[in-house]
């Protein structure tokens, strides 16, 4: 059994101008210890897709599917006080601007130690402790001290170790991370994701990465699937994806690459595929 | 021939005020940087955030004026510190920025954003100026019915489009792109390459390219500047800094760029199983 399950996800917004369909019948499964890359332009409901599973959508959302489950539970039905009792516990997720999503009025300690005492129900102490623990996980230098500082006396790398370090708090069996690395360096990205990738391998997590950086899929990912205007194009191991790509918009995508630059111009997709060409070859 | 931009030992310091638990401290923002540009050419400047390369942009784009050193455009030297910028000079350098979300007025169409600089640096009369706007936004890829929209109608990669046809309303010499790309997808990035690429073509325009994506860098760069705590720690030609770098943080920063080819996943997949 998958470890997260999701097939057929249909998700709706109401607008002005009559309901739009973000995700439009994506289907996907993670298995425990296997990184997932979901890549996709903006608007490709890539990020969507992940926050209706985790119940975070606003109410003008409308989600169907016929499977969402988690580890044999199944979301669609879960009552939202059950499914917060899932949700940021055994499901965690990293957003893409750490410094945004974390609370400026609270010190980075008191924001790892209310996850620790909501999901954990630690006392004073070894909430203290395993936020001490977790800091030092992630790489933070000088732990206990860090842990009264606010998240605008820390760079952008060190907010975005802290957001894994909430999201690593209860050791979760599937981290979504989304775009976790866009906002920043190279370095410090390449920093971050070695951090991912080694935490991933050493608590055996299901990590689903989202992004639209090609590089990042190529040096993190065992599976991939691409996106395009809420429904899935192709899906593929890491490797065959860029060996062999199968549908016309990954091929499109990859050449856009400036690394594949072969003449003086780049490819570029709406010049050689409209959205038809682009839908033929896709899958469910 | 002289070049467009030279930039002879330019220094920026920035002075923290103390407070009454702070002691003031000067910040050495930019520490002795030397380079110059041709004209049609691209200069790159490559590093992370707090390098110094976007105050480098400001002091170019004569925004901020250096704590000391030469700065000439042209030929002519420029020191805004101590005389005022006349409009031909401001004419010469203009900039584009990163977020294509927050450097557009949401409140102005984007007529009006494109003809404000030719009303403050020109005495061209408003059919002129509509013409020229007209005409600068097919160049730059939109069309005259974008003319009275606003800002919040267009994708990120259309506002980019708009930005850079605004920096090029006054036909400047040359263009300071601050990470001009790295807010946009794929597609849109490579889409905003070429628009760069044929306009440097089309009017012989010299770049100065600010970004911290060496794959970027390394398609559009005739130059590359790398820049480590404010200083120019590798500067040569895009073949001597990509085949032989010679710093160590150019090193590091090559080892850090993700690569995207078959070969180094089929690598990555190995020491994946084996470990």
């Amino acid at each position: 059994m998958s470890l997260f399950e999701i097939e057929n996800l249909v998700v709706e917004f109401q607008t002005a101008a009559g309901p739009f369909r973000a995700v439009d019948g994506v289907s996907m499964k993670v298995n425990a210890g296997e990184v997932l890359a979901i890549v996709g332009e903006s608007g490709s409901g890539k990020s969507v897709s992940m926050l209706a599973a985790m119940g975070l959508l606003p109410w003008t959302a409308k989600v169907t599917a016929d499977t969402l489950r988690f580890n044999g539970i199944d979301l669609l039905g879960l009552s939202p006080s059950d499914r917060r009792k899932i949700v940021g516990k055994d499901i965690a997720m990293i957003f893409q601007e750490p410094v945004a999503s974390l609370n400026p009025c609270f010190t980075v300690g008191f924001q790892i130690e209310e996850v620790l005492r909501i999901h954990l129900g630690l006392d004073k102490k070894a909430r203290r402790a395993r936020a001490i623990e977790l800091f030092d996980l992630v790489g933070i230098p000088n732990p206990a001290e860090r842990l009264g500082h606010f998240p605008h006396q820390m760079s952008g790398g060190q907010c975005q170790r802290v957001m894994i370090a909430i999201a690593l708090s209860c050791n979760p069996k599937l981290l979504i991370a989304d775009e976790p690395t866009t906002a920043l360096d190279v370095t410090i990205q390449k920093q971050i994701l070695d951090l991912l990738m080694r935490l991933q391998a050493e608590h055996g997590m299901g990590l689903i990465i989202i992004t639209h950086n090609m590089g990042v899929v190529a040096e993190t990912a065992d599976r991939v699937i691409v996106q395009y205007k809420g429904r899935k194009i192709e899906e593929a191991d890491v490797l065959s994806l860029f060996e062999s790509p199968k549908s016309e918009y990954t091929r499109a995508l990859l050449s856009a690459l400036p690394d594949n630059a072969t003449g003086d111009r780049l490819p570029t997709i709406a010049e050689f595929l409209s959205d038809d060409q682009i839908f033929a070859g896709a899958v469910r | 021939m002289t070049h467009v931009l030279e930039a002879r030992n330019l220094t920026r310091d920035y002075h923290i005020p103390g407070s009454l638990f702070k002691k003031a401290r000067t910040v050495h923002a930019v520490k002795g940087v030397s380079f110059s540009v041709d004209q049609g050419k691209t200069l790159a400047i490559v590093g992370e955030s707090g390098c110094g390369k976007s105050t480098l942009a400001r002091i170019v784009t004569m925004i901020d004026p250096a704590t000391s050193g030469e700065m000439l455009i042209d030929g002519a030297k420029v020191d805004i510190a101590k005389e005022r910028l006349t409009p031909e000079m401001r004419q010469k350098v203009q900039i584009v920025f990163q977020n294509p979300y927050g450097t557009l007025n949401p409140r102005k169409k984007i007529g009006e954003i494109l003809t404000e600089p030719l009303i403050i640096n020109t005495s061209m009369k408003a059919d002129d100026r509509r013409d020229k706007a007209m005409a600068m936004l097919k160049k730059v890829g939109l069309e005259e019915k974008h003319y009275g929209r606003y800002p919040h109608m267009f994708s990120g990669g259309q506002r980019q489009r708009v930005a850079i046809a605004r920096a090029l309303m006054l036909n400047p010499r040359l263009l300071v792109l601050d990470e001009p790309v790295s807010a946009l997808d794929l597609s849109v990035q490579a889409q905003v390459l070429n628009l760069l690429a044929d306009l440097q073509d089309e009017y012989q325009l010299t770049y100065v390219f600010i970004s911290h994506d060496l794959s970027v860098v390394r398609y559009i760069a005739d130059d590359v500047m790398v820049m480590y705590y404010g200083e120019a720690v590798e500067y040569g030609s895009r073949e001597e800094v990509f085949s032989d770098p010679k710093h160590n943080y150019t090193k590091t920063l090559f080892a850090a760029t993700p690569r995207a080819d078959v070969d180094s996943i089929k690598a990555r997949l190995a020491r994946k199983n084996a470990a």
